[in-house]
């Protein structure tokens, strides 16, 4: 196998197949014919568990991709499911039975405004996406379903990818400070919850402000985030 | 038509939480503006104005044009905004909607009614020839308040402003081009700067220089211009809950506060320079 650039632009060809392992592509990238391309300019990255292959780039604009989590506001209910706004071109469908123990007879209640944390299951270029709240082989919550209280932040994909990778170390130095519950949604959508809103904004500016910052920097931005919201005066904005 | 992100219940309900509390969810305090950017483009009259993440273009231009025959001595000054799908994607790429009809009426309430621009000072030989100026505003990014940026971006590009220079012998009206004559500035007579408050909790409290999710949220809006001589040019609340004759007051003083504080405009000689006007 060649070496694999770590920067692709639309159209490149990556070295990847050899036509024997089974290869998971992730967004950003497609098959075409025996070789794989690249649809999106980014970051070329690699899981070796599953052999799993995508591409990170800065965007704004949420196209779906089966698998992934997502925050979602539900806007519409219907006897059978719920219409979930996740960000992209068309919502998400959420079945109501599609949540831990739920029945016929014993289904959940969403209001509309409400704030659901899924997977989702369904991302096709030609059909609605379609989102669940529970692990469907184990039956579990598995940390899906409704978020209750807390606060949405939108930010950009790329920062929310960032979060996902466990050596990313805002949210470990946040929760060094302060004690909190944050979901991220692969959508550009994190749900932050606290004991306080005064702590609840402090971490929504900090992990706002983490995008671009390594570990150390890191540090020293939320310490003086956490600094100035306990001696109660207005924080500075930067 | 793309519709607008629908609000959740717990945003909403957060961001009426933190201002009971006196916070927002920016981190601001509740009078606080945004950091305010001024860039000033290669031509005389291009500004481009950032609060926030809410940026607005401004660029004026003019022209000689023949006045209506009952206002002889009247020059034009003609107000152009465009809300497009470049500011937000919910906004129609056809037809005026009504937030922009109300961006658009309440900044000509402040330039033109109040009269920073004196029409009469545009006439070049009255029921001849006059000055027609155009102040052209597009909306490139949306996060609220696009009414205190568009109108702080068309002073400054009128501010910055250089029109060419015309000199009248008997009838002969000689127009010189700008690589022959210096280009002259356009006559203001103050400069009018715009606030705008959004309110909550039935009117009983208010924040200054909303963003977009807080205008979503709020329960009506007030802008207020003030000049720097501390006179209210112009102020308009379309709907929204009623207010408290003392509210208004209160508002008012603020907004010639913050005003005052951002006032002298001082305009670059040449085009292509960048000013931080507030930290």
């Amino acid at each position: 196998m060649s070496t694999v650039p770590t920067l692709v632009i639309p159209g490149d060809t990556l070295p990847i197949a050899d036509g024997e392992v089974t290869l998971r592509l992730g967004p950003g990238l497609t098959q075409t014919g025996n070789t794989v391309q690249a649809v999106q300019a980014g970051r070329v990255q690699h899981n070796p568990h599953g052999n799993r292959w995508w591409v990170n780039s800065s965007k704004k604009r949420y196209v779906p991709s089966t698998g992934e989590p997502v925050i979602g506001t539900v806007v519409g209910r219907s006897a059978d499911y719920y219409r979930v706004d996740i960000g992209s071109a068309h919502s998400a469908l959420l079945p109501v039975l599609a949540f831990e123990g739920a029945t016929k007879r014993n289904r959940p209640n969403l209001n509309v405004g409400a704030v659901v944390y899924g997977r989702l299951t369904l991302a096709h270029t030609y059909m609605e996406p379609e989102i669940e709240c529970y692990n469907s082989t184990t039956g579990k919550a598995d940390g899906y379903g409704e978020l209750q209280g807390g606060f949405v932040i939108q930010v950009s994909l790329h920062l929310c990818q960032r979060l996902m990778n466990p050596s990313t170390k805002v949210l470990d130095v946040l929760g060094s400070h302060i004690p909190l519950d944050v979901a991220v949604g692969l959508n550009g959508r994190i749900w932050i919850h606290t004991d306080s809103t005064k702590n609840t904004i402090a971490a929504a500016n900090a992990i706002r402000h983490s995008e671009f910052l390594d570990a150390s920097e890191c540090h020293a931005m939320v310490k003086r985030i956490i600094s100035t919201t306990h001696t109660s005066e207005p924080m500075e904005t930067d | 038509m793309v519709k607008e992100r629908e609000l959740s219940t717990n945003e909403r309900e957060f961001v009426i939480e933190a201002i009971q509390q006196g916070l927002r969810v920016d981190g601001r305090s509740l009078e606080a503006q945004r950091d305010i950017s001024v860039t000033y483009g290669d031509d005389f009259g291009n500004v481009q104005v950032t609060y926030g993440s809410t940026q607005v273009l401004a660029q004026v231009s003019c022209e000689v044009m023949r006045p209506f025959p009952d206002r002889p001595t009247e020059g034009f000054l003609t107000i152009a905004t465009e809300l497009s799908a470049m500011a937000a994607p919910n906004f129609e790429v056809v037809g005026r909607s009504e937030e922009e009809v109300l961006i658009n009426r309440h900044i000509e309430k402040t330039l033109r009614r109040s009269r920073a621009i004196d029409t009469e000072g545009l006439c070049i030989v009255a029921g001849e020839k006059v000055w027609s100026v155009r102040i052209d505003l597009h909306f490139l990014d949306h996060d609220g308040n696009l009414l205190d940026a568009a109108c702080y971006a068309a002073i400054h590009a009128l501010a910055h402003f250089r029109r060419p220079d015309v000199t009248v012998v008997g009838d002969e009206v000689t127009v010189h081009p700008v690589d022959e004559r210096n280009p002259v500035p356009l006559t203001i007579h103050h400069y009018p700067l715009c606030v705008t408050f959004a309110f909550f909790e039935q009117g009983q409290a208010y924040v200054v220089d909303p963003t977009f999710l807080e205008e979503q949220v709020c329960q009506g809006r007030m802008s207020v211009s003030v000049n720097s001589h501390r006179e209210i040019c112009a102020i308009s609340k379309t709907g929204g809950v009623p207010l408290d004759p003392d509210t208004i007051l209160q508002c008012t003083q603020l907004a010639t506060e913050l005003t005052h504080r951002m006032l002298p405009i001082k305009v670059p000689e040449g085009p292509s320079t960048t000013a931080m006007v507030q930290d």
